[in-house]
């Protein structure tokens, strides 16, 4: 991901900084500037997760993209966090169905040893 | 007086064993392990380093404060091992922490002691009144080239520390430092591992430096080692720190709460650090903690810290995470370390 | 739709490793041969919809339907062409934009074509490429790639509903059993469950032949208003309904992880425009992208009940001869699965199920049901044809 695109997310990426439709109460991480269910009557407002979540399912990736080859093998899951919205990301280690999770701010990729490194926010069990 | 409001450290949970370094090398492990007291060392994971490090001690560090991390008004990184040459570390913990826009920023080098030069930039910005709140961070994913003697102890830690003069919990008395250009351990730019002086890196460098702050500073403040109850001092390997302990005239019981080493390896930037968040994590109210780092180039930061009422409610259980470890063999370590890299 | 719509022409080329054949060679062929087919010459043509998914990433080549056309011999005609992306529904998208041209009055001979020219590229060049029809920015980021997200769709269906390893595996035997018989499959050979279970993990509990394969393949049908049909063939097969469903882009915004909604959507909207239910199904071609996706398939199209869609297949319900034969042709795993011409290649199979053509051939086949889906399941295509033998609308 070329730097500004990867800049224009960074309150997102490193602090889960999401938005929440005050008309209907959702809250949305990754952040919608739209609520798809109340649309224009929707009222959207910032809100920062607390990143505290719990695995809804998981798997190991042995073969992945370029950027992440080296890491393989990895562990991804779909985390529900605790507000509501559910995420995709890596788990540091091993995850099962159920496990609750915290957040840890990790490398997420970098492109070579030339490019920008990009650190996100990766889940650890507690 | 200004100090330290809350502070944190982290240290990743894997472990190499002197040992298993040593069979690698076929070198004798009971020697090394003897020679450095360095049991084992810590190991980054392969998504760590010098920033993400920084950043979990710095929340680390927030959890516990009596402010947001919107509160800082500066942040200084200290580290050998910054991920840019060019691009600060300290911009990444302001955004990890929500303290961006209106702070100022730097990342420092001065070997392993550029954390507490960041320490004595933040307090001077504070008791000048013009900040409210600084944090200064130590950290390091510490090289050395496989087979040198400095791999036996190059680990990964830091800590973090918010300054502010409300709501402190280890008042800094007074700081006083001792600097000279003393070329006993180096890194050019563009080279991956570092050069030492090997025995040149000891009386006159670490031993002549750190003495040198301590005595300068007992000296101003009128103080001695028994007016301590304990003693924090930077730990490259198990058996400096307890040299110039003794040297001081400091005793096993001031600075072995302080001494992470052994177990941890040197974490660089982070060492001293490291231990004064140990010793913080056991000091109560009314104790003294006399503390000197040492940076290589060469310069010590001596600090003399009273603590004060409150400083239970910052304590951070640095070393109960100790409890939980992995321990690892040569081959995960050269690959967490990114020695062997897959092209 | 205003008027009726029908298929009298169908082409494609085998699907497979095409060293030699470029992008412009595969579409040529299968077009050519629809045409043929149809008896069509080429200046009857109104329109063209060519479904492509990724010939930017691929080829580094956009404007795609321009191309096509112009290498078609049709520019020459000023024929429209558009193309067509819904990731790898684009080829089921093209059929579906195609017989809205038709039935709108619009237009009266279209072409629906499909392409797609992968193997220019390396294996991790084609999964970066293929992470396009997912969630860049929140799941490809975070380090997700289509198998990774269908890995997890698949141990949420295995803890819920208990469906197995074995189940998986009895996907690709079957369909590598029915492509024996299929010319223009990229795999014509049988495989048991055992090889399918030894080969390398992509991502648990995936491995490399749970996950249908990289090729390159064209293929192109002809469609015309059905009450022209006769003109042009004696075995029309008639487009009783062409619906599509969409849900979000990101796996993990979706109400259902063990169900791909836009399918069932699709799918309901279809039979009712159709008026059949899934029970007067005779043959499915359904979009196997990985073993999991036949699975939920099945399920999601009401062949099968949901979470029972393991034991379906299993059970040989799905294989010819079964209740509701699914993917006779081999499917996206033995057929091959060139991204965009993957839906189109479906319609021609169906067509020549319900013309009594096929390889491997499902008896007195009437009604058939082609399933297309894009990424993990944000675009899905569902289209009813019919031979209308004995049966009045």
């Amino acid at each position: 991901m070329t730097a500004p695109r990867f800049w224009r997310k960074i309150n997102q990426r490193y602090r889960l900084v999401g938005t929440e439709c005050r008309t209907c109460g959702t809250a949305y991480f990754p952040p919608r500037d739209l609520c798809p269910d109340c649309r224009r009557d929707g009222d959207i407002v910032g809100k920062e997760f607390s990143g505290k979540g719990e695995v809804v399912t998981a798997t190991v990736v042995h073969d992945a993209i370029t950027d992440y080859d080296s890491e393989t093998p990895y562990t991804l899951a779909v985390v529900e966090l605790e507000e509501g919205a559910r995420v995709t990301a890596q788990v540091v280690g091993e995850a099962e169905v159920g496990d609750s999770v915290e957040p840890c701010f990790r490398r997420i990729s970098d492109e070579g040893e030339e490019g920008i490194v990009q650190y996100g926010t990766k889940f650890k069990r507690v | 007086m200004a100090g330290i409001v809350s502070y944190g450290g982290y240290v990743p949970r894997y472990r190499i064993r002197t040992r298993e370094i040593a069979d690698m090398w076929d070198e004798d492990a009971d020697a090394m392990e003897g020679g450095l007291r360095v049991k084992s060392k810590s190991v980054p994971d392969e998504d760590e380093d010098t920033a993400t490090i920084s950043v979990e001690a710095a929340r680390t560090a927030l959890e516990n404060a009596p402010v947001e991390g919107d509160a800082l008004g500066a942040i200084y990184v200290g580290s050998e091992s910054h991920p840019y040459a060019v691009k600060p570390t300290a911009t990444i913990v302001g955004a990890s922490v929500g303290a961006t826009p209106l702070m100022t920023a730097a990342d420092l080098e001065f070997a392993c002691k550029a954390g507490t030069a960041g320490v004595q930039a933040a307090l001077g910005l504070v008791e000048a009144g013009r900040i409210d709140y600084g944090m200064a961070i130590g950290a390091d994913v510490s090289q050395g080239a496989p087979g040198d003697a400095l791999e036996y102890s190059a680990a990964a830690g830091g800590a973090a520390f918010v300054i502010g003069d409300e709501g402190v919990v280890a008042e800094i008395e007074d700081t006083t430092s001792y600097t000279s250009d003393t070329p006993d351990f180096w890194r050019r730019e563009g080279e991956r591992y570092p050069q030492h002086g090997e025995r040149f890196t000891g009386k006159p460098a670490y031993f002549k430096h750190t003495e040198g702050a301590s005595r300068a500073l007992m000296d101003r403040l009128g103080t001695s080692p028994e007016d301590y109850d304990y003693a924090v001092f930077h730990q490259p390997n198990g058996k400096f720190p307890v040299r110039v302990a003794k040297s001081l005239g400091f005793d096993e019981e001031q600075y072995e709460t302080g001494l992470l080493s052994p177990e941890i390896g040197n974490t660089y930037s982070g060492a001293s650090p490291l231990g004064l968040v140990a010793v913080l994590d056991e000091a109560d109210a009314g104790d003294r903690v006399f503390f000197a780092s040492f940076g290589s180039g060469a310069g010590s930061d001596a600090f003399s810290f009273s603590v004060k009422e409150g400083i239970e409610e910052r304590r951070t259980g640095l070393k109960e995470t100790f409890e939980v470890v992995e321990y690892i063999d040569y081959a995960q370590y050269a690959k967490h370390k990114g020695k062997i890299k897959e092209e | 739709m205003l008027r009726d719509v029908a298929v009298v022409g169908v082409g494609q080329t085998s699907f497979g490793e095409h060293w030699e054949r470029s992008f412009r060679d595969l579409f040529v062929t299968a077009g050519v041969r629809a045409l043929e087919d149809a008896g069509v010459a080429g200046d009857e043509i109104d329109a063209l919809y060519g479904g492509n998914m990724s010939a930017g990433q691929f080829i580094q080549q956009e404007h795609v339907a321009a191309l096509i056309a112009d290498y078609a011999g049709l520019s020459t005609e000023g024929v429209p062409a558009t193309r067509v992306e819904a990731a790898d529904a684009s080829g089921g998208l093209a059929f579906r934009q195609a017989v809205l041209d038709v039935a709108s009055g619009a237009s009266d001979v279209v072409v629906a074509s499909g392409v797609e020219k992968m193997t220019d590229l390396g294996s991790t060049e084609t999964t970066e490429a293929l992470a396009g029809s997912a969630d860049r920015e929140w799941e490809v980021f975070s380090g997700g790639n289509v198998a990774a997200l269908y890995a997890m769709m698949a141990n949420a269906h295995m803890e819920r509903y208990g469906t197995t390893r074995r189940q998986l595996s009895e996907v690709v035997v079957k369909n590598h059993e029915n492509a024996t018989e299929n010319k223009y499959a990229q795999y014509r050979n049988e495989v048991s469950a055992e090889l399918v279970e030894s080969t390398p993990y992509v991502s648990e509990p995936l491995r490399a032949f749970d996950c249908s394969p990289a090729s390159d393949g064209a293929a192109a049908v002809i469609v015309v208003p059905a009450e022209d049909a006769q003109d042009y063939t004696d075995q029309p097969v008639y487009v009783e309904a062409t619906e599509q469903g969409s849900d979000s882009l990101a796996v993990h915004d979706r109400n259902n992880m063990t169900s791909i909604d836009s399918t069932a959507k699709a799918a309901e909207r279809a039979y009712e425009a159709a008026n059949v239910s899934p029970g007067d199904v005779d043959v499915a071609e359904v979009h196997d992208s990985y073993t999991v996706a036949e699975i939920l398939a099945v399920e999601d199209l009401g062949f099968a009940e949901k979470g029972d869609g393991g034991a379906f297949i299993e059970d040989g319900h799905a294989s010819v001869g079964g209740e509701t034969p699914v993917n006779p042709s081999g499917g996206l795993k033995a057929c091959g699965h060139p991204l965009g011409a993957t839906g189109v290649r479906q319609i021609a199979d169906a067509t020549r199920q319900l013309r009594g053509e096929a390889g491997t051939q499902v008896e007195d086949a009437s009604v058939a049901v082609t399933h297309n889906v894009g990424g993990t399941g944000a675009t899905a295509v569902v289209n009813v044809l019919s031979d209308r033998n004995g049966r009045s609308r």
